[in-house]
């Protein structure tokens, strides 16, 4: 009896303290692996930035506030493919959904709406959103209808899906560029006016922090109430204070991009004001927002509803979640549908941040969903996703793209070192999986 | 023991075919409560076909289900569950990325007042049913992939106790296991036999079917040869029956 006791000790200090710290935080290795790819794509391109160009343009609230709103669109569709594909299905036709949506969206508020309630009235954004979001869910339901009750390979189905919305985006607009969009509409795609600005900022900053601790101390009161193990109170402290310094940070580092100077003129002239050389903060930016509420969103309904356990259930193994009485058509179709809805907001921020409605909105965007996806760790075996870490593979994506941009590497090369990204990304995680296996 | 008064289950004049083949040939088989009856026969024989007719798997294309004297319709798992059967399947039908809890409630989650999983009253559950089936078992928050295959078995039985089923369908339950754990499914047979449940246990061991069953019904090609108390026939007897399709004794 001793000497188990005596080896397990020793077993235990002769482990890394990094591995005794991802024991007691209970950390996801995966996640720390993904932030230190993170952190070296960021650090990376600014010193590359600060070597070669004389200026490290990477590490800067502009760009950085500029790479919030670039991920929203892929990340928000990137939490909906972590459903699709746990579900051991995929969904290529996103990026035409894109396009067709927004060109739904666009005639609405700029051809149709008008006619009707006049330029400009404050029911034209409101009413192009809704019909926006039932146009994306209607088409993501039939897609998952055609897959779970008419058994169509998901593969075959969106697929065609992708060609067919395309063509449609052509076609309900006669190829040409609907513009400009509803002014209050263009809010969601971010921009100065489409950011919340200093305070508000703040607030929301405050609201997190307070919901970091009320998860941690909801967490460890419900362990002691089971008597199941507890994290060790330093672990809890740290974990708590990380979360408040990086809410803390980001708030610090979106208050810190001002609004350009032409903008701070023309806000004046319209407020009657002389602001000349004012410091206005942009604040978090709308789109971003949306992201975080839908990762929140999404989260809770993959780990804490029913319906999320039937899509993982479905995920390992369909014949065991049938058996068990789940009635899995009936799940796969509605988590088409999920992805229709989610298509559709991301059409609207892709959109509204344009200003504009094109036929070509959203070309390539389902590889680079698909590809946040998978780096951020969902199998493509199906059974196995995180949302967080699909909106983690968003940012990396998006980071290694505008660092390149931010460099000068020129977009095929770009592609180059994306396409590669996803290879290595991959390989790591199946590296890294026979390794805790054994 | 006798059996009197109205069966627990009745299965009468069940036949199932997938393309064109008939699985499953006009079976009648009945189970009484406290009842154990073995259900033999070759790979092939229709055993786990006609058992699935039971537990919501497949829909029987005629034929008749009682419980309890009452007519019952069937149609798929979550039937099945009203009526108080459980199943263990062969393949265990567990989601091997869920851990023990989510398996064990897999279908039946517990959720909050919210309507939110209530994983820590489940874990907890969890918890204590396995305790009583298999005290050594400790790996409550991994996959039960990671699991070896005797933990895994008692993951699948624990589901099947844990709801308070009245009519247990185990298919093969000791065919993943060793002697030990073998012994241990045995001793809970006899617990549950005790407790008034009735089980359809299909089984290739004519050992175990001689020591754990009151009845064994053998069937072969689609067909029931014969169902017949363990303790009027020999093993050879029911050999023979499963072997060449006929009841030696009865065609004496």
């Amino acid at each position: 009896m001793n000497d188990t006791t005596s080896s397990k000790n020793a077993d235990d200090s002769s482990k890394s303290i990094i591995s005794r710290f991802i024991t007691a935080t209970e950390i996801d290795p995966r996640l720390l692996g993904m932030l230190g790819a993170l952190a070296l794509i960021w650090f990376g391109f600014h010193f590359y930035g600060v070597i070669f160009n004389d200026f490290g343009a990477f590490l800067t609230p502009r760009n950085l506030w500029n790479l919030s709103v670039q991920t929203s669109s892929i990340g928000i569709m990137a939490t909906g493919m972590v459903l699709v594909i746990v579900t051991r299905n995929i969904d290529l036709s996103v990026g035409s959904m894109i396009g067709v949506i927004a060109m739904a969206m666009g005639l609405l508020q700029v051809e149709v709406l008008p006619q009707f309630v006049g330029i400009g009235h404050w029911s034209i954004s409101i009413i192009a959103v809704i019909v926006g979001l039932i146009f994306g869910t209607l088409i993501g339901a039939i897609h998952g209808w055609l897959i779970a009750y008419r058994e169509i390979p998901a593969f075959i189905v969106t697929l065609g899906g992708l060609m067919v919305w395309r063509g449609m985006a052509f076609l309900s607009g006669g190829g040409r560029t609907i513009s400009p969009v509803d002014p209050s509409f263009a809010l969601l795609g971010g921009g100065p006016y489409g950011a919340v600005g200093a305070s508000v900022s703040w607030v929301i900053g405050g609201l997190a922090c307070f919901g970091v601790g009320y998860i941690i101390y909801s967490g460890r009161q419900s362990r002691i109430k089971h008597d199941f193990h507890l994290r060790p109170m330093w672990a809890e402290m740290m974990l708590t204070a990380v979360g408040w310094a990086s809410i803390i940070g980001a708030v610090i580092l979106v208050n810190s991009y001002p609004w350009p100077k032409g903008i701070v003129r023309q806000y004046g002239a319209k407020v009657g004001q002389d602001l000349e050389g004012t410091f206005i903060s942009h604040g978090f930016a709308v789109p971003v927002l949306i992201l975080v509420a839908v990762g929140i969103g999404m989260t809770i309904l993959m780990t804490r509803t029913r319906f999320g356990r039937y899509v993982f259930a479905i995920g390992g193994n369909p014949e065991a979640a049938a058996l068990a009485g789940i009635d899995t058509k009936w799940v796969t179709m509605k988590v088409f549908a999920l992805m229709g809805m989610l298509t559709a907001i991301a059409s609207v921020i892709a959109s509204a941040r344009l200003n504009s409605a094109t036929n070509a909105l959203g070309i390539l965007d389902e590889l680079y969903v698909i590809a946040a996806a998978v780096i951020g760790g969902t199998s493509l075996a199906g059974g196995i996703g995180k949302i967080y870490g699909a909106i983690l593979g968003a940012l990396v994506m998006q980071s290694l793209q505008s660092g390149m941009v931010l460099i000068g590497f020129d977009s095929a090369i770009q592609r180059i070192v994306v396409g590669v990204v996803l290879v290595l990304a991959v390989y790591l995680d199946i590296v890294y999986n026979k390794r805790v296996k054994k | 023991m006798a059996n009197v008064g109205t069966p627990l289950v009745e299965l009468k004049d069940i036949s199932i075919s997938f393309g064109g083949i008939k699985a499953v040939d006009r079976v009648s088989v009945d189970l009484y409560p406290g009842e154990v009856v073995g259900l033999l026969g070759h790979n092939g024989a229709g055993k786990s076909t006609l058992i699935k007719c039971l537990s919501g798997a497949y829909t029987a294309d005629s034929g008749e289900v009682f419980i309890n004297g009452e007519k019952v319709i069937i149609n798929n798992p979550r039937d099945a569950r009203d009526q108080n059967i459980e199943t263990i399947y062969q393949t265990l039908a567990l989601a091997d990325n869920l851990d023990a809890a989510s398996n064990l409630f897999l279908g039946r989650e517990l959720v909050t007042k919210s309507g939110f999983l209530d994983e820590s009253k489940m874990e907890a559950e969890t918890r204590k049913i396995m305790a009583r089936l298999n005290p050594n078992f400790q790996k409550f928050d991994v996959p039960v992939s990671a699991l070896s295959g005797g933990q895994r078995q008692s993951v699948a039985i624990a589901r099947a106790v844990y709801f308070d089923a009245k009519i247990l369908i185990m298919d093969e339950p000791t065919a993943a296991l060793g002697p030990q754990e073998t012994e241990m499914v045995a001793e809970l047979i006899q617990e549950l036999k005790n407790q008034g449940l009735g089980i359809f246990l299909i089984e290739h061991d004519i050992h175990h079917v001689m020591n754990l069953c009151d009845r064994a019904s053998v069937m072969k090609n689609g067909l029931l040869v014969g169902t017949e108390r363990v303790e009027d026939v020999t093993e050879d007897d029911i050999l023979s029956m499963i072997i060449l399709g006929k009841n030696p004794k009865r065609a004496k």
